[in-house]
């Protein structure tokens, strides 16, 4: 019986990625390799000030005396950072006042996948940020956002505007000195987007950006600075897809969120870089530095991920819980199929007194793909009445595939409450036989089962998302649906 | 309507059902009954469709004239065969609507038709929860999860009356249920009865029979249909037992 069900389940998870395509924009790109000489140039073809280059220096200097970590269950080929061209952008076009002077090209990118910028403008009332590699070509809804004080840029933009604020933040949640990939993509970040909302403010639109990698051999680094200050509120929204390569691509981006007292910052991510075919090769390899903290008192962060892509994906959205009665959550659904490796997770580190954190994670394993969920909670001396909830499950499609749970808790405190959960299922043969009594094809049942096991952190998503993210799940596990 | 013809069916090397012959027609109603671990269930498994287990080694089962044993689960399904499943499975976080409209566009895809109009969908909805008597608030659950048994089976004659198949075999309906869900499970299946379909009721009370009249008895002993008659045959098993069956055969 295992036997037949394998067999569908096989044949169900091995589709094409089916947003394997690029586009053809002339770039202008640097050499291959990393050297002080190519941070000198990034640093001086976005025109930073003094203080940055010095910044992102000290970063090279101290990522070479650091050695790439190896502790994450994740194997692949070691990776040659000279092998890598660390600045492209697409050549300098005078700048755009409407979607129509935009590249052609770009907007049927955009079209394919189908997140156009005119219906995104028209319909939903989402500011996006586009960014292509490693240079924003647009950014939408800035006028509305610029009357409410709210800053949505790209970081180049945020530099050269606001060079004060992002002087005060860039660093402080993620230092360079954190990890390797932190360290090198402090040294050669070269775009990404900066998001400041002021006091009292709350945000009235869904902020959003689309990341996509784009050129060969480039490396994408992006970094992302979100601010927000007393008693504000923003929904973030980052999306990404990547076009189909041979060459593995790294990607090592950071995101710093700060939430001031009484400040709620939600961000939410769907992820879906190139996986790599279905033999394992080629793919992204995805190392992500994303953390945030309360800062103030009753602040609130929440990070909601939908992972699909990536070929390697280590991942672990965090929370430092200081101000008191701050609130961490971490939403999570990755999905691992094929040869895809996974080890994602979040730490939530409890520094102040009633401090709660909620940790819901959900692993897909098809294929013969690894997911692992990797998590710390953290409970500080004085974190009194500190409170965790952690539930980790796996689901198992096939019996190729792994699903691994490597939970840390420490606590100082013993007023704090840590609860964790944990569970691995696999689709049972009586379920898909009873969806397909009822007419329902093999893929179809997977894809509702599958959905049906994610419904918790899909539910948690902004609904323009949620649609989008349903659909990856379906495209991610099956050959005909989406 | 369905036809089978000679059918041997193992489990793990062990032949189950031994040389079995069934017809049945449009508009009749058919109980199969027989003591535990005879092949009703299998018979059912097959006649649906399921693998695994179940090996084929001899036989002909067709249903409107077409082959049905190379034909996948979801399709005979389509062609409108139903199963109510004696232990209906749990589906956590699929709601019943969400299924049963992912169900109903299925089949309509396959025969070609465009998907059912959100309007014609809940209207189709209320008259199915109100045949079964089944609470607003039940088809927002997700399937099965935490159901009672009762709420289980009328959950599998709301799909039925849903799905509106030409065929609907009843596995073991009646097992855990209080005399008033039968009653509800019964009169719904009455209700959707017509000249054009068929149903087959797989039990080994005479109980359910009291509610659903069936037009023919079967009698399955030791992987073969033994005896078959009117629904007198029915009263005369629950009179006298399955031995005299037994020495019978």
């Amino acid at each position: 019986m295992a036997k037949e069900n394998n067999n569908i389940i096989d044949e169900v998870t091995t589709s094409d990625y089916k947003y394997g395509f690029y586009t053809d924009i002339e770039m202008d790109t640097a050499p291959k390799g990393l050297n002080e000489d190519i941070i000198r140039l990034i640093s001086a073809k976005k025109n930073e000030p003094g203080w940055l280059l010095d910044f992102r220096l000290k970063a090279y200097r101290y990522w070479l005396t650091l050695k790439e970590p190896t502790w994450a269950h994740l194997h692949h080929p070691p990776i040659d950072y000279n092998d890598i061209i660390y600045y492209a952008a697409p050549k300098k076009k005078k700048e755009l006042a409407s979607l129509d002077e935009v590249d052609p090209e770009l907007l049927d990118t955009f079209n394919k996948l189908g997140i156009s910028l005119e219906e995104q403008k028209r319909l939903s009332g989402v500011a996006v940020d586009a960014v292509i590699d490693s240079v924003s070509v647009k950014t939408t809804f800035s006028k509305t956002l610029e009357k409410l004080g709210i800053i949505f840029c790209s970081f180049s933009e945020a530099v050269q505007n606001h060079p004060d604020l992002v002087k005060k933040h860039m660093g402080t949640v993620v230092p360079y000195t954190d990890n390797y990939f932190a360290a090198l993509n402090s040294a050669v970040f070269t775009d990404g987007s900066f998001c400041y909302i002021p006091k009292g403010v709350r945000c009235p639109v869904e902020l959003s950006t689309y990341f996509r990698i784009n050129a060969a051999n480039t490396g994408q680094f992006e970094r992302t600075l979100i601010v927000g200050d007393e008693e504000s509120y923003v929904s973030y929204m980052e999306g990404c897809t990547a076009p189909q390569r041979d060459e593995n691509q790294l990607h090592a981006a950071i995101v710093e969120i700060i939430a001031m007292k009484d400040a709620e910052v939600k961000y939410s991510t769907v992820q879906n870089w190139y996986p790599g075919n279905a033999k394992g090769e080629g793919g992204i390899y995805n190392f992500v530095t994303k953390r945030g903290i309360c800062r103030g008192a009753n602040s609130k962060i929440s990070w909601t991920q939908v992972e699909t892509g990536s070929a390697i994906t280590w991942k672990y959205p965090s929370c430092i819980l200081m101000g008191d009665n701050s609130v961490g959550e971490f939403y999570s659904v990755a999905v691992t199929n094929n040869y895809q490796q996974a080890d994602t997770g979040s730490k939530m580190i409890h520094l102040g007194k009633n401090t709660k954190s909620t940790i819901i994670s959900k692993g897909i394993s098809a294929g013969r793909s690894n997911n692992s969920y990797r998590g710390l909670v953290k409970i500080s001396k004085r974190a009194e009445n500190a409170r965790n909830f952690s539930q980790c499950d796996s689901l198992l499609l096939g019996d190729k595939c792994g699903a691994h749970t490597f939970p840390y808790i420490e606590t100082e405190n013993k007023s704090s409450i840590v609860e964790h959960e944990a569970t691995t299922s696999k689709i049972s043969d009586d379920q898909l036989f009873y969806c397909q009594q009822r007419g329902i094809s093999a893929e179809s049942a997977i894809g509702l089962i599958v959905n049906g096991y994610a419904k918790e952190v899909l539910k948690k998503l902004p609904m323009e998302f949620a649609v989008e993210a349903q659909k990856l799940l379906s495209i991610s596990l099956e050959g005909s649906v989406g | 309507m369905l036809s089978i013809k000679n059918l041997h069916v193992n489990i793990e090397g062990r032949e189950i059902i031994k040389g079995l012959d069934l017809e049945v027609k449009a508009g009749e109603v058919h109980a199969i009954m027989g003591p535990n671990g005879t092949g009703k269930s299998t018979l059912a498994s097959v006649i649906a469709g399921r693998e695994g287990i179940y090996e084929i080694t001899g036989g002909e089962i067709s249903f409107k004239g077409k082959d049905l044993l190379d034909m996948p689960v979801e399709d005979r399904a389509r062609e409108g065969i139903f199963l109510g499943f004696q232990y209906p499975v749990e589906i956590p976080g699929v709601s019943i609507t969400n299924f049963m409209r992912t169900a109903i566009n299925e089949i309509r895809q396959y025969k070609g038709l465009e998907p059912i109009s959100a309007g014609d969908f809940l209207k189709k909805m209320e008259e199915a929860k109100n045949l079964v008597g089944i609470q607003s608030k039940l088809t927002n659950r997700s399937v099965n999860e935490g159901f009672s048994g009762g709420e289980k089976k009328k959950n599998e004659i709301f799909q039925m009356a849903m799905l509106q198949p030409e065929l609907a075999i009843l596995d073991e309906t009646d097992s855990g249920l209080d005399i008033d869900a039968l009653k509800i499970v019964a009169n719904g299946v009455n209700a959707l009865k017509t000249e054009a379909n068929a149903t087959v009721v797989i039990t080994h009370y005479q109980r359910l029979l009291d509610y659903i009249v069936p037009d023919f008895v079967h009698v399955l002993f030791n992987g073969k249909i033994v005896k078959s008659g009117g629904k007198e045959l029915a009263l005369e098993l629950e009179a006298k037992g399955y031995d005299w069956i037994k020495e019978d055969a």
